[in-house]
């Protein structure tokens, strides 16, 4: 299927009063038509920057300093203001992670929902209610004709989120944007978001860019993976593939770091040591290096490129390129099917 | 799926459902209703609504509840309340009941039309400043500052005689000055509900600036306007009886409230002829106590946003 979204060696940068950071660095990836890429990583590491940063919501202070965002082949960046909004909520939408806040408290649901509908489907206002309980009740909100007469504060986290999803999706965009969909709702609910998505996405061809920190959603819906960490994607690969064998000592820690039901008894699951680099003071090298179990001098000094371990799979790591790594990780390498699974 | 995880799956959502307890959702009827039952509780409030809207009757159909023309010279002058002259005449022979319905009406007019232009140019100028901010918002609320930082009175005094008073002088005069106080109020919330989520959702959903002021992050500020501009009313009208009063206001033969009690600065109105100022006074008091109380019962009423 032909490329959707295709970033190239982005580069985001905020200026403060303390001078500029550096917050996203030489991030690609692409989307295709109808697949979902995932974004993983720890607070900070610029995921979530990323992903406002492909619509536009950057907010004061923060720009695309160098890179490119193509969307169906045209450049976002390069796009005027006026083109740029028809384009976003039509073609390109995008989910919260706070479905309590992300609805507007004075404001009816049905109306939140047909508002997107009459300005991008430009629909008379009788097929823009008909639409938006339409939506409502296929994101599986109960007697969706007295809830569109509603304000919010009626519903639940899940059911607001449903919402959310509703209004995203209602004018059939080819790119939803998630930023962390599940993170504040119950487990349960978490579940049926997924579910939810999963069978909207089936039915529309919707292509989604997942931005999370759960291991357990990635496993559960991407295609693709991209591991972050500091401001750069230090892994890339499909789903199975990442999850078998992963090669950043990164994301082998992430991946031991998920509490297994089948630990031994009073065990800890392990945790990476210490903690993410502030972006003012990146370490020099690799920028996992104080962090990693396997650092050599040659890691301290010089930083590694993005390379290619396999087909379609990227690490960005020394040891992994001089395959050091692989005898190093077999031990682990059972127990992280396992999670894939 | 197997079919017990779909069952269980099923009973998750409907306990959801259950949990949501959406029976008979809140409307914006049960949410109106919620409000007027918090302003009920409010006596004085309802005290204030009642003789607002009897002095708002009163200024309306002054032309038909006036026993005389307000600027008709009677034969009577200065004679005291009588059958045929209810609050009697003033000096210079008019029907003072008459002037006084008359009076209400001009000064109920200036309240309301000064309250609505500056509230609608406070209002543009702090959406304005609040959502833009950066040099716009420091440059507009500079001015917003200079504007404050002036003795208003004094200004507005000078400006009514550099400018003529007249009804429409007043008005510009005090919308003037007072814009800045609601600009000030707007951009507070304004700089708040921008940093909102769904406010961000509208951005991402492609909607324009406007679109996002005005329907979006604007109905969030309404209740503290309306309060504002409650309280407004009833500070402006206070303000056109100072000025009148001054004989910098409406200018007679135009009947105000604050001109009827301009006639009572002599010591022999003051003393002996006291239906020519008293009853001026106290409509002002009534109309000033009434916004006010209404003000304070619109804003328990509206507090908390919780919509």
């Amino acid at each position: 299927m032909g490329e959707l979204l295709k970033v190239d060696q982005l580069q985001i940068k905020f200026r403060s009063e303390q001078g500029e950071t550096v917050s996203v660095e030489d991030v690609s990836f692409t989307i295709r038509h109808g697949e979902t890429m995932a974004i993983v990583g720890e607070s900070g590491c610029g995921k979530s920057v990323t992903s406002l940063a492909i619509m536009g919501l950057l907010g004061a202070g923060g720009t695309i300093a160098k890179g490119s965002v193509r969307f169906q082949d045209t450049n976002l960046a390069s796009l005027p203001e006026r083109q740029l909004r028809k384009l976003k909520g039509s073609q390109m939408s995008m989910i919260f992670q706070e479905p309590m806040t992300s609805l507007n408290p004075v404001m009816t649901i049905g109306r939140q929902i047909e508002e997107a509908v009459r300005l991008h489907l430009k629909s008379p206002r009788k097929t823009a209610r008909r639409l938006a309980i339409d939506m409502l009740r296929k994101v599986g909100i109960p007697r969706p004709e007295s809830i569109a007469k509603a304000y919010p504060h009626v519903l639940s986290g899940g059911m607001r989120q449903r919402v959310m999803i509703a209004i995203a999706l209602i004018c059939q965009p080819k790119l939803l944007i998630a930023d962390e969909p599940t993170t504040a709702l119950d487990v349960t609910i978490q579940a049926q978001i997924i579910e939810l998505m999963k069978s909207l996405q089936e039915e529309t061809g919707t292509a989604i860019l997942l931005v999370t920190h759960d291991l357990g959603v990635v496993a559960a819906m991407a295609d693709q993976v991209a591991v972050m960490y500091a401001g750069q994607i230090v892994e890339a690969a499909d789903v199975y593939t990442l999850f078998r064998s992963p090669r950043h000592p990164y994301t082998q820690g992430l991946l031991n770091s998920i509490p297994r039901l089948d630990g031994g008894k009073g065990q800890r699951a392990p945790a990476i040591p210490g903690q993410v680099p502030s972006l003012r003071e990146m370490p020099a090298g690799c920028r996992f290096h104080p962090r990693c179990p396997y650092a050599k001098d040659r890691c301290r000094e010089r930083q590694p490129r993005l390379s290619f371990a396999g087909e379609e799979h990227q690490v960005r790591c020394w040891l992994a390129e001089s395959e050091e790594l692989e005898s190093a990780s077999a031990s682990d390498d059972q127990r992280r099917k396992s999670v894939a699974l | 799926m197997n079919q017990a995880e779909l069952a269980w799956r099923k009973d998750a959502m409907d306990t959801e459902r259950r949990h949501d307890g959406a029976d008979d959702p809140p409307s914006f009827e049960s949410y109106a209703r919620q409000v007027r039952q918090r302003f009920m509780r409010h006596k004085v409030a309802v005290w204030g609504l009642a003789t607002t809207l009897l002095l708002l009757a009163a200024g309306l159909l002054a032309p038909w509840l006036a026993p005389y023309q307000p600027n008709e010279i009677t034969d009577a002058f200065s004679a005291g309340p009588s059958a045929d002259y209810l609050l009697g005449t003033d000096q210079v022979g008019r029907d003072v009941l008459s002037r006084l319905l008359y009076g209400t009406r001009v000064s109920l007019l200036i309240g309301f039309t000064t309250v609505a232009i500056y509230v609608l140019f406070g209002t543009l100028v702090g959406l304005i400043a609040g959502y833009y901010g950066k040099w716009i918002d420091m440059l507009l609320m500079r001015i917003t500052d200079i504007f404050l930082s002036f003795p208003y009175m004094l200004v507005v005094l000078v400006m009514v005689s550099v400018l003529g008073a007249s009804l429409w002088t007043i008005i510009i005069v005090l919308a003037l000055f007072k814009w800045p106080a609601i600009a000030m109020l707007v951009r507070g919330i304004v700089l708040s509900l921008k940093k909102a989520d769904y406010v961000r959702a509208g951005v991402a959903l492609g909607y324009s600036t406007p679109r996002i002021l005005l329907r979006h992050i604007l109905p969030g500020a309404s209740g503290a306007i309306i309060v504002n501009a409650t309280f407004g009313v009833a500070s402006t009208i206070l303000a056109e009886a100072g000025l009148s009063f001054l004989g910098m206001g409406v200018k007679s033969p135009q009947a105000s409230l604050g001109n009827m009690l301009h006639d009572a600065q002599s010591l022999t109105v003051l003393t002996e002829q006291q239906w020519l100022w008293l009853p001026a006074g106290f409509i002002i008091l009534l109309t000033v106590l009434a916004f006010n109380f209404v003000g304070d019962g619109l804003r328990d009423a509206l507090d908390g946003r919780q919509l």
